[in-house]
C-alpha cells in the first residue's frame, strides 16, 4: 500500500485505474474536470485509452462500446452531464453492459451552481434514465472510501453485468486526504469471455450485444433484473450504523453530510444527548435493515440531514419508518455547506435543546 | 454438372428478409456482407447497429453486432474501434440517424479521425417511425410531417453529408454511391470494399453514402421508387467520390 496526500478527483482516477480501468471518455464539467484530466495522462501510461468526447452524450456511448469488447470503461461528470448520460446508462443498463460512472455533483435543478450539494440523490437511486432499472449506488464519505469502492467497482459491475455509479459531492471532490493506494490487479480473471465481442484468436459463433429484445425476452430480463435487485438488497447493502444503541435520535445522512452530522453527533454526545447516526454507503439498495432492527420504543426522532432542499432521501426513509416516530429534516443548498454549527443547532431544535 | 455461379454470403443468416418488397436496405445488407465474404474478415468484423429500419440488420447478419442508442453509433464504434484496434469495425445508419439526432457524433467521429467505416443509408425518410420529413428529405417530397412536401422556408434543405464530411482534415475516403441499378450497386460494393480495405490498411475514417429508398413510405410501388431516385433523389445528391486519400497523394 502506497500512502499518498490526494484530491479527492484524483484518487477516484487513481483508484480506477488501479482497479483496472483502461478506458475514459468525458466532458469537461465543474466540479469533475480533474477526473478526466487526470486520466488524460495516467490512462496512456497504464496502456488505457482516454478520449475527450464531444458531449455527455457521446462519451457514455464510447463508454458503451469499450464495454462491449470486454475492456473496464468508465465515464465521469457532475450533474448537467449525468442527466445526459442516463440515456446511455439505460442503454448501458439494458445491453447488460459492466461500466463505472462517477457523478461529482452539485447544486441544480438546471445549470444550478458549480458549488457542491447533494442534489441528485433521487435521480442516483430510482431514475438513472428510462426503462425501471437501478445502479449499485455508492456514496462515499472520506477519500479513503471513495478510493476502496472505486477499486472494486468493476468487479461489482463483471459480476452482475451491470453499471455502477459513485455519488461524491463536489466537497469529496475537492478536498485533499491522505489515502491508500492498493496495488495494481492483475486483469487476467476478467469476467468478461462469455458474451464480449471481438476477435480473440478463437473462431467462434457471431455474437450480439443489444438492448432490444422480442417481448418474451425483454420480459425475463426484467424478471432477471428485479431478482438481481432484490439479492443486492440481501448481500450487498453497505452502512455505516455509529452510537444506535441507546439512540433516542438518529440522524440519517450519507456522504459530506454524514461527515458533519458525524462531528456534530460526537459534540452532543458529549453534552449527553443519546444521538446516533446510519449512514447509507450503498444508496441503492438502501439499507433498509438498520432501520427495521431499531427499538422503536427508544426512539423519539429522526432527522434526515442532506446538502440539498428539499431533502430527497425523506421518502426511504419514511417508507421504513411507518409512523413509529417523526422524521424532521435540515439541509442547505445551492452550493452553500453544511456546517457544525448550523447541523448542531438544527439537531438541538429536534431535540429540544436537550444536552 | 452446373457450376455454381453464386450463393448466399456466409454472413447472411439463411432466413427470409423482413424488409418491406423492394427496400434497398436489403440489398445494402448483402453487398455489405459479400464484401466482408470477399475480404476474409466474417470472424473479425464488429458492425454497430442504429435505430431505424436500418438496424434490422441485427437479424440478417452473422457478425458481432453491438446495438447502439438512436444516433450515437458514431460514438459506440469509437470506443469499440479504440479498444479493438485490429477489428474491423462499421456502423450502417440511416438518415433520422446520422443526419438529425446524430449530427454531433458522426462529425465529431469523422473530425477525429475514427479509424472505422461508416455506412450511411440515405432513403430520405424516417422509415421506421412510418414516413416523417427527415433531414435528407427533398424539396416538395412529401412526408407525414410535410403533408404538402417539405417547404424549404420552414424545413431548410435537404442535407448533404458527404458534401460535409469531405471539409473535415482527418477523413480519409468520403463517397456516395445510389443502389437503383445492378451497375451502379456494383459500383456501391467497391466503393464499400475500398473504405473497408483502407480500415485495414490502418488508414483513418471512411464514410460511403448510399442512395436507398422507402417505396413503402414513400407510397409507391418499388419500381417507381426507383424512377423517383433516378428523377429527384439522384438528381440532388451528386454521387461521386468527394475525398480518395489515395488518389490525392
Ligand atoms: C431517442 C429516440 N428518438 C426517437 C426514436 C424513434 N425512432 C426509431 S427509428 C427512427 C428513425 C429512423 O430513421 P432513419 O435513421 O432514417 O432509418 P430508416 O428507418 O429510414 O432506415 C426514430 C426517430 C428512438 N428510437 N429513439
Ligand atoms: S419501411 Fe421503408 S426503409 Fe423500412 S423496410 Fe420498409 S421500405 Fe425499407
Ligand atoms: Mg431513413
Amino acid at each position: 500500500m502506497a500512502k499518498q496526500f490526494m484530491k479527492g478527483c484524483e484518487a477516484v482516477a487513481e483508484a480506477a485505474v488501479l482497479g483496472g480501468c483502461r478506458f475514459f471518455a468525458g466532458y469537461p464539467i465543474t466540479p469533475q474536470n480533474e477526473i478526466p484530466e487526470y486520466m488524460s495522462s495516467r490512462l496512456p501510461e497504464a496502456g488505457g485509452i482516454f478520449i475527450q468526447g464531444e458531449s455527455e452524450v457521446a462519451s457514455v456511448n464510447m463508454v458503451y462500446g469499450a464495454a462491449s469488447t470486454g475492456t473496464r470503461a468508465m465515464t465521469s461528470s457532475s450533474s448537467p452531464g449525468i442527466s445526459l448520460k442516463t440515456e446511455g446508462i439505460s442503454y448501458l443498463s439494458g445491453a447488460k453492459l459492466p461500466a463505472l460512472i462517477v457523478n461529482v455533483s452539485r447544486g441544480g435543478p438546471g445549470l444550478g451552481s458549480i458549488q457542491p450539494a447533494q442534489s441528485d440523490y433521487l435521480q442516483s437511486t430510482k431514475a438513472l434514465g428510462h426503462g425501471g432499472h437501478r445502479l449499485l449506488v455508492f456514496a462515499p464519505y472520506t477519500l479513503q472510501e471513495a478510493v476502496d469502492i472505486a477499486y472494486d467497482a468493476f468487479e461489482y459491475a463483471e459480476r452482475d453485468r451491470s453499471p455502477v455509479m459513485i455519488l461524491m459531492d463536489g466537497c469529496l471532490g475537492s478536498i485533499m486526504e491522505m489515502v491508500d493506494l492498493p496495488p495494481m490487479k492483475e486483469l487476467s480473471n476478467q469476467n468478461t469471455q462469455g458474451w464480449k465481442v471481438g476477435y480473440d484468436g478463437v473462431k467462434r459463433g457471431a455474437r450480439m450485444i443489444t438492448s432490444i429484445y422480442p417481448e418474451a425476452g425483454l420480459e425475463s430480463n426484467n424478471k432477471n433484473s428485479a431478482a438481481m435487485y432484490k439479492k443486492w438488497q440481501e448481500e450487498d447493502v453497505k452502512v455505516e450504523e455509529f452510537m444506535l444503541d441507546d439512540a433516542e435520535y438518529v440522524v440519517v445522512a450519507y456522504g459530506i453530510a454524514a461527515r458533519v452530522a458525524k462531528q456534530a453527533i460526537m459534540q452532543l454526545r458529549g453534552q449527553g444527548c443519546k444521538i446516533g447516526l446510519i449512514r447509507p454507503i450503498t444508496l441503492y439498495p438502501f439499507p433498509k435493515k438498520s432501520f427495521e432492527k431499531l427499538n422503536y420504543n427508544n426512539i423519539k426522532a429522526f432527522i434526515d440531514i442532506e446538502m440539498t432542499i428539499p431533502a430527497q432521501m425523506y421518502d426511504d426513509i419514511d417508507l421504513l419508518v411507518r409512523g413509529r416516530a417523526p422524521i424532521f429534516e435540515y439541509g442547505r443548498s445551492g452550493g452553500i455547506l453544511l456546517d457544525d454549527d448550523g447541523v448542531t443547532d438544527a439537531i438541538k431544535k429536534v431535540t429540544g435543546g436537550q444536552a | 454438372m452446373m457450376e455454381k455461379i453464386y450463393s448466399r454470403p456466409n454472413c447472411i443468416v439463411p432466413m427470409q428478409s423482413g424488409y418491406c418488397p423492394g427496400c434497398l436496405h436489403s440489398t445494402a445488407t448483402k453487398i455489405i456482407a459479400e464484401v466482408i465474404d470477399e475480404l476474409g474478415q466474417g470472424h473479425n468484423v464488429i458492425n454497430v447497429l442504429p435505430v431505424g429500419c436500418s438496424s434490422m440488420g441485427l437479424l440478417y447478419w452473422k457478425i458481432d453486432m453491438v446495438g447502439s442508442a438512436h444516433g450515437r453509433a458514431p460514438a459506440v464504434a469509437t470506443g469499440i474501434k479504440r479498444s479493438r484496434p485490429d477489428s474491423l469495425v462499421f456502423t450502417y445508419q440511416g438518415d433520422g440517424d446520422l443526419a438529425a439526432i446524430g449530427l454531433a457524433e458522426i462529425l465529431s467521429a469523422a473530425n477525429r479521425g475514427e479509424k472505422f467505416t461508416v455506412i450511411f443509408a440515405n432513403n430520405s425518410t424516417y422509415g421506421m417511425t412510418g414516413g416523417q420529413m427527415a433531414p435528407t428529405t427533398l424539396i416538395g417530397q412529401k412526408s407525414t410531417t410535410s403533408k404538402k412536401g417539405r417547404d424549404a422556408e420552414t424545413a431548410g434543405h435537404p442535407i448533404k453529408m458527404c458534401e460535409l464530411i469531405k471539409e473535415l482534415a482527418a477523413p480519409v475516403f468520403v463517397a456516395r454511391y445510389t443502389l437503383n441499378n445492378p451497375q451502379n450497386i456494383r459500383k456501391a460494393k467497391q466503393g464499400i470494399k475500398k473504405a473497408f480495405q483502407y480500415q485495414l490498411d490502418g488508414k483513418g475514417f471512411s464514410f460511403v453514402e448510399l442512395l436507398t429508398n422507402c417505396p413503402t413510405n414513400w407510397g409507391v410501388e418499388p419500381l417507381d421508387s426507383l424512377k423517383y431516385m433516378e428523377e429527384n433523389t439522384m438528381k440532388y445528391f451528386e454521387q461521386k467520390v468527394f475525398k480518395d486519400e489515395e488518389e490525392s497523394k
